[in-house]
């Protein structure tokens, strides 16, 4: 894996870059050096100025604080959202709602929420049950398999192709542009990066249409039927809010499963608890879900401001590092132990405040199925030593080459 | 023993309608409410405390 347009970090404090292969690789030992060294908020110049505050409290303020932290730029980039050609700016911001601030913001989550509820969720289980028993058939009676390509990565991509209505067999294309998006935040813009957003977005033109000439029972159809301040969603919307959608669901729920089997494949205390005692997966998933948070979010400062003893100027980039906060002792016993069995756990891996991960009903139920299943028909497995695990980049972090020997299947 | 969610703070993590279905219910934007005016039964103290201890934006009080 190369280096970004901005090569390697001379000082972890002053220069980091958390899209850089090193700090997927160390970021725990980078967020303790840096908090033992009296650094709780490090800074960079890349991406034209960047935060990374580290503390729980730190990252809840901000979560908190709409007032002078937008959700217009939730990703960090080269560009700075004003400088996006096209862009819809502040407080709609281009996929609503992940980048609305308020008063907007309540709406577009408003009109989304019944459909991410309990109780309209849970009915999906028997059906997540199926697609992970189907791709363990699908891996043969092979001793040798990856975790990863063969089964993480499928799960969330195959529930939300089916909620939202689209081809389920697409797959590899959602894969590919939510790479596009997320993982490729330090790579150049070259013309053949910016023609497969085009693609993206053609591509979600169509089904759009099609769904408005032939309407179903799935969420596409569900959101041109949703109404905002009383009229129907324009069509910016809508296609903006299916690509949230397609994105926010797949790597952090691929990463969020993949991170626990991760745990399992090194931990055979851990898995022989879990394979004993089933009914104790949900706790085990909240603890992975703390330990491996998947998700890193961003902010983009309103207007120059005092913060904590530093000057953030307007339009800096702030990362919202929710698996560094869910490592700090001042909010949990023994942060850097996984315990499977922890009672106490207030982890922020789906967000703090008004942001709350709209999806976290459905990715909880995918990670559970997904490992429930997995422990029943491989109650033994381990890393493969010959292989190598990789890690994604950039803000959402999970293994992405997960080579597991199968020492037992049922 | 009472539990109250507070409404203003409940972001719908749905943590307590997960760990205590006896004590909370959520509605259907997927906020949590507490079932019975929040009286507790006897012997569920300990769910109200654990969903106490799991939630995450600090929306849930008990007054023993
Ligand atoms: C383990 C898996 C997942 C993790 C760790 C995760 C994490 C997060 C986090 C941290 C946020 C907060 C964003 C912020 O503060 O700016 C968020 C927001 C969001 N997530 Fe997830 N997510 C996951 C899965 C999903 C799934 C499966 C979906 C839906 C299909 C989804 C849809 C959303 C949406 C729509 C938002 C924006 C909510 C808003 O701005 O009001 N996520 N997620
Ligand atoms: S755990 Fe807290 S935030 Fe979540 S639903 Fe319950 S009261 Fe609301």
């Amino acid at each position: 894996m190369s280096e970004t347009v901005y090569g390697p970090v001379t000082d972890w404090a002053t220069d980091f870059d958390h899209g850089s292969p090193a700090y997927a690789a160390n970021q725990h030992k980078i967020w303790d050096d840096l908090k033992s060294s009296g650094c709780p908020i490090a800074h960079t110049d890349r991406y034209g100025g960047t935060w990374l505050p580290l503390t729980h409290e730190m990252v809840h303020e901000i979560a908190y604080d709409t007032d002078h932290f937008s959700s217009e730029g939730p990703v960090v980039g080269q560009l700075k959202p004003s400088e996006v050609p096209d862009r819809i700016g502040a407080p709609i911001g281009p996929v609503p709602p992940i980048s609305s601030d308020p008063p907007f913001h309540a709406e577009a989550r408003r009109l989304l929420l019944p459909a991410f509820a309990p109780k309209m969720i849970d009915p999906w289980r028997e059906e997540v049950v199926a697609i992970c028993n189907e791709l363990i058939d699908n891996m043969g009676t092979a001793d040798h398999i990856d975790a990863a390509l063969q089964y993480s990565q499928h799960i969330p991509v195959m529930v939300i192709a089916r909620m939202l209505g689209l081809p389920v067999e697409d797959g590899d294309k959602f894969r590919g542009w939510v790479n596009l998006v997320l993982s490729g935040i330090g790579e150049e813009r070259t013309e053949a990066r910016m023609a497969q957003f085009e693609e993206f977005n053609a591509y979600l033109a169509f089904h759009v249409n099609d769904h408005i000439e032939n309407p179903r029972d799935d969420l596409i159809s569900f959101l041109l039927n949703a109404e905002i301040f009383g009229e129907k969603l324009s069509l910016e919307h809508t296609v903006g809010t299916v690509i949230l959608l397609l994105i926010a669901g797949i790597d952090t729920t691929w990463s969020g499963i993949g991170s626990s089997l991760w745990h399992l494949a090194g931990n055979s205390v851990d898995r022989r608890r879990l394979v004993e005692n089933p009914d104790m997966i949900p706790a085990a998933v909240e603890e992975f879900l703390r330990a491996y948070a998947p998700v890193t979010m961003a902010r983009v400062v309103k207007e120059d401001m005092e913060f904590h003893g530093v000057e953030m100027k307007k339009e800096d980039w702030v990362l919202l590092p929710f698996p560094a906060a869910n490592r700090d002792d001042n909010q949990f016993a023994d942060a850097h132990i996984v315990q499977i069995d922890r009672e106490a756990n207030r982890h922020a891996a789906f967000g703090l405040g008004i942001h709350r991960c709209l999806g976290s009903n459905l990715a909880r139920l995918e990670m559970n199925v997904a490992i429930e299943v997995f422990l029943k028909r491989f109650p033994d497995f381990s890393l493969d030593s010959s292989e190598v695990v990789t890690w994604s980049t950039g803000q959402v972090r999970g293994p992405r080459a997960l080579p597991f020997v199968i020492n037992a299947r049922a | 023993m009472r539990v109250h969610v507070d409404p203003s703070k409940c972001q719908g993590h749905n943590r307590c309608y997960a760990l205590a279905p006896e004590l909370f219910d959520v509605d259907d934007l997927g906020n949590a409410f507490e079932l019975n005016d929040g009286v507790v039964p006897a012997g569920l103290e300990d769910k109200a405390r654990l969903a106490l201890a799991n939630c995450p934006e600090f929306a849930i009080s008990i007054e023993e």
